[in-house]
Formats: C-alpha cells, sequence, structure tokens
C-alpha cells in the first residue's frame, strides 16, 4: 500500500531541485548505475528529457532503457520489472561495473569529505561507533568502479568534514594520486549534489570546490556549512532555476511526492 | 521420484534452523524476502545465528531485536524506504539486547562471497574494497597483488552458509522451485548454502515445475525443505504475486524506535500470532487485497520439444 499524496508546494521544492540538477549529470547514451531514492527520479527525469538513449542498471538485476511506469519505492517494487530489458542477478550487474561498462553511479551519503570520500558505516572510531549507519549496500562498488560517480546528499556542517571517520565508498582519498596508489579503477567523484549547492573537483588537488549554489543561497551560507575552508571554483554562479516544464516532468515521476516533498 | 519434503514451516525452522547456525535470507535485495520464516525463527527463540544477506530490509533488524543473532554478514541493515534500523543500532552501539559482530561487505562481495561459496572456490578477486575501510572492519578480507599483472587485489573469502531461506512463486513437493522477477544472489545462495529451505507461495505438481526446468533454482540435492506459506514474503513484493506494502515499513520505523517499543512490535505482530496465517490475520485480508498483482502478465511460454 502506498503513503497518501503530499501537498504540492508552490515553486519547487529542494529535493526536486536536486532531482533535476542531477538528471542533468547524465548525458544520452550513458549506461547509469542508478541506486536508489533522489537517482530513481534523477534518472526517470532524464530519460524523459535530454537523456532518451540512457541505460539504467539496477543493483537487483534488472536493466531497463525506460523509466518505470510507477513511482518506486524501492528498486525491487514490482512496477520496475514490466518493460525492464534484463531481468538477471547482482552478481552479472556487478560484474558489468567491474569491467568498466558504466559511465555513471549515484551515490546517496551521511558524511563526506574535502576529497569526496563518503562514510555510510560508523560515526566514530569503527570499534566503538557512536551511531552505527546501515552501509554500504552497493556504494561502495561503484565509487570504486564506475567511471565517474556523482553523490547526491543533504548538507550541514557536521556531515561536510574535513576527513570522514571510515571511508565506506571511497572518493580521492588523501589527494591526487591515491586511487592509482591503491588500485581503483575507477574515475572518482565528478560531483556532489546536495540541499544547497553544487560542488566539482580540482583535478590538480582532487579536492571539493564550489561550482554553483541554488536559488536562495549564497557562497557564505555554503561556507558556512563546509567543515573546512571551502575554495569557490572559477566563474561559480548560481545553479539554473528548473524551469516549469521540469518541474512537472519530475512531479509526474513522483506524484505522490514520496521523494521530493 | 523421491519424497515429498512439504513439511509446516515450524517443522522446517525446528529442523534446519538451530542455534548457533549461520542462515542466508533476503536473496533477493528488496523483493521476496522470507518473513513468515524470520517470524517463525523469532517465536521459537533462535540464539547465537550468523545472518547472510546483502540488504534484508527490516528482516534483519527485527531478529536483531529479537536476540536472535549474534554475528551478521551484510552490505546495508536498515529500513530501505525510512533509513536506519533501531534495533540494528541499539545492537551495534549499545549492545541491547545482545552485542553483535558485523562483517561489513558491500553488494558487490558480498554476492561473490557466495559466488565463491557456488562454484567451490576459497575467494575470489576484486578491484572494489580498496582504499575503503571494509578492509579493516571486516578481517576476513585480505589484500594481495594480481600474480600476473602485480596490481593491488582484495580477496573476498567464499560463503557457504548452513542453511538459506528463499521465498519463490511456487515449487513442487521434492523441492524444483520456480523464481522469477529480481533474483539478487538467489541463485548464487541456493548453491552456496549446505541446504535451502524453498517457502513458497504455491505448490504445483512436478509436471508442472519440470515442464520448464531451465526456470529451477537449484538441484533437488540442495533442497532440505518444502513450506506452503501463501503471503509469505510479505511485507516485502513478489513479482505476479504481491506489491509491497510500504506503510507496513513506515510504521515499523516508527513503532520499534525505543526496546520498549520493539517489545510491544514483537508482540503483537510475531508472538502473539500463532503462526504466518494468524500474522496475515492481524493485518487483514482487505489489506492484501489491496496489494495483490493488478493484472497478469505472463511471458511467452518456451518450447522444450526435441
Amino acid at each position: 500500500m502506498s503513503p497518501a499524496a503530499r501537498p504540492v508546494p508552490a515553486g519547487y521544492t529542494e529535493r526536486e531541485l536536486m532531482v533535476i540538477t542531477a538528471g542533468r549529470e547524465i548525458r544520452d547514451g550513458e549506461t547509469v548505475f542508478v541506486g536508489m531514492r533522489l537517482p530513481l527520479l534523477a534518472f526517470a527525469f532524464a530519460k524523459r528529457t535530454h537523456a532518451p538513449r540512457a541505460v539504467g542498471l539496477f543493483e537487483n538485476g534488472i536493466v531497463r532503457d525506460s523509466p518505470a511506469d510507477e513511482t518506486l519505492m524501492t528498486m525491487s517494487d514490482t512496477p520496475n520489472l514490466p518493460g525492464a530489458v534484463w531481468s538477471t542477478g547482482t552478481r552479472e550487474i556487478m560484474g558489468l561495473l567491474q569491467q568498466g561498462l558504466v559511465d555513471l553511479g549515484f551515490i546517496g551519503g551521511a558524511e563526506i569529505d574535502r576529497h569526496g570520500n563518503l562514510n555510510t558505516s560508523y560515526v566514530g572510531d569503527w570499534r566503538r561507533p557512536r551511531v552505527r549507519l546501515p552501509g554500504s549496500g552497493g556504494g561502495s562498488d561503484i565509487a570504486a568502479l564506475s567511471r565517474r560517480f556523482v553523490v547526491i546528499m543533504p548538507q550541514e556542517k557536521h556531515r561536510f568534514r574535513e576527513r570522514v571517520d571510515f571511508i565506506t565508498s571511497p572518493g580521492f582519498g588523501d589527494g591526487p594520486n591515491w586511487r592509482r596508489r591503491v588500485g581503483l579503477p575507477g574515475g572518482g567523484p565528478a560531483a556532489v549534489i546536495t540541499t544547497l549547492a553544487v560542488f566539482r573537483f580540482e583535478p590538480d588537488t582532487a579536492e571539493m570546490v564550489l561550482a554553483s549554489y541554488h536559488p536562495g543561497q549564497s557562497v557564505d551560507r555554503v561556507r558556512q556549512a563546509t567543515g573546512w575552508a571551502l575554495r569557490v571554483a572559477p566563474g561559480a554562479g548560481e545553479t539554473p532555476t528548473p524551469t516549469a516544464e521540469e518541474i512537472a516532468i519530475v512531479r509526474a515521476c513522483d506524484p505522490l511526492g514520496f521523494w521530493t516533498r | 521420484m523421491s519424497a515429498s519434503k512439504v513439511v509446516t514451516l515450524r517443522e522446517a525452522i525446528a529442523r534446519f534452523v538451530p542455534d548457533g547456525s549461520s542462515v542466508c535470507m533476503g536473496t533477493a535485495l528488496e523483493a521476496a524476502i522470507p518473513y513468515a520464516a524470520g517470524h517463525e525463527i523469532i517465536r521459537q527463540g533462535r540464539r547465537d545465528l550468523t545472518l547472510v544477506g546483502p540488504i534484508s530490509d527490516i528482516l534483519f533488524d527485527q531478529l536483531v531485536g529479537a536476540g536472535c543473532a549474534s554475528r551478521v554478514i551484510a552490505a546495508w541493515v536498515g529500513n530501505v524506504s525510512e533509513g536506519l534500523g533501531h534495533n540494528y543500532r541499539r545492537a551495534c552501539e549499545q549492545a541491547v539486547p545482545a552485542p553483535l559482530v558485523v562483517e561489513d561487505h558491500t553488494n558487490l562481495s558480498l554476492a561473490m562471497a557466495l559466488l565463491a561459496g557456488s562454484i567451490g572456490a576459497p575467494y575470489i578477486p576484486t578491484h572494489s574494497l580498496l582504499g575503503t575501510g571494509l578492509l579493516d572492519s571486516n578481517p576476513r578480507f585480505r589484500t594481495a597483488s594480481d600474480p600476473w599483472s602485480g596490481a593491488p587485489v582484495a580477496l573476498i573469502p567464499a560463503l557457504a552458509p548452513d542453511v538459506a531461506i528463499v521465498h519463490v512463486q511456487r515449487a513442487d513437493a521434492e523441492g524444483h522451485a520456480h523464481a522469477w522477477g529480481t533474483l539478487g544472489v538467489t541463485r548464487e545462495a541456493v548453491l552456496a548454502a549446505r541446504r535451502v529451505i524453498v517457502v513458497a507461495e504455491e505448490i504445483r505438481t512436478s509436471d508442472e515445475i519440470l515442464s520448464d526446468p531451465n526456470l529451477v533454482l537449484a538441484p533437488p540435492g540442495k533442497i532440505a525443505a518444502v513450506v506452503h506459506e501463501p503471503f509469505g514474503a510479505y511485507p516485502s513484493p513478489l513479482q505476479g504475486c504481491y506489491a509491497r506494502d510500504h506503510d507496513f515499513f513506515a510504521r515499523y520505523h516508527t513503532d520499534t524506535r525505543t526496546v520498549e517499543g520493539t517489545r510491544d512490535w514483537l508482540r503483537q505482530w510475531v508472538l502473539e500470532p500463532a503462526d504466518w496465517p494468524g500474522f496475515l490475520a492481524r493485518v487483514g485480508a482487505a489489506r492484501l487485497d489491496t496489494l495483490r498483482a493488478k493484472a497478469p502478465r505472463p511471458s511467452l511460454p518456451v518450447d522444450l520439444g526435441g
């Protein structure tokens, strides 16, 4: 049974903006490791707009070249199978990822640091954690093995840390050469999309820098919600405001507003 | 043809899931989770289990909250549509109701560990895990150099659980089981496990099931018991049968915030009902009807003529 529909706000919500911004990261024709929650909608949005030829992989074993007809609360909801182009298992999907065939993966995070490492496992020392988070799921694999990945998460100062307590999903480790040194084949994080801003990574330092702040935010407000001395990329400005048409498409993908309101 | 393996769920759990066993469940990720079997394990008061599974949704949280588990081997434990699992947190952070050892995995590493188990290989190398904290928090992982290229690899040791419990759409009395929809690590898990309990939505004749042996999940030697338990994967979804009951997960998340809340939840939903039909009666037939598949969507039959 589905929850009741949530009221439709005027304008757009924070999460609708995040979905649209994330959807813009998908290029037409790419193979995308979709994952859960907001990326499910970002994939559906991109398919209905600028990336109609994108292909989506789901780690439960599903491959789709069209979005599901109904809102998904989990990737294994029954509406995700009709219209699939392949239904197999986790091992096969992860095998494609490990072969380097995934262009873009999406990951959520509880904590992130200035080099884009994500923690979804333990707050505090892992031997005696203050908070036990749910764990990797497929996030660590996507971070290790996809050609590039995009992080979607809420931004609060305590989540944006100089260094995370535990690396669940590897970003750039401690700097530019770390991934090669430890043997990670994937390209690492390309962008971080938060409730306040979009960040990208400076090639020379592998450091997360502010690329754009969302409408209504400012460089200062983003800095206040970042746990290190955040630098601003040259030419950083406002994240493009969603158009009425884009908002309508996201709402059609999530009619009850479960994920976006 | 061998004898019937059909038993009640009570008997299957009593015989094949003793205290201290390693039990693989939730192999299709968020779908086809054997909740009926999980509830029976709690009712029988099992202790010291090792729970093995990629995601498990709220099943492992329930078993941990009921004190049945001492170890979890998983990629993720929580409540998929709601977030954190309160009982899992309490066990890991405060040893309430009992201490819990966790062997952290990723979905890839758990799939590969079961794959290794299923093919009788000692381990499988991967390029995932490198550089992560999981190499510390799960002491069973090792790193090595690829003997050919010299590049770093992580080694994932095989997992061979004592028993896998899978929920399938249909099976015959001898345990030939048809499963379809999202399978996750199901095929690897049933081959890696020493024995398998099949919980089936429907029992059909062997002639019917063996009309498509390609769809059969595992050879008969792996199957220890067959249990007929309609809606046995509720509140998770089962392709072709019923949808996920999202509200049930939301209410579980609210109701189990505290130790007392968990105790009440377990009493109401698990301990007071004598069996799974008793639980389903509390859920209510009207609610179950709203979840049933809306329209059939049969596939093209295959022709096995020779």
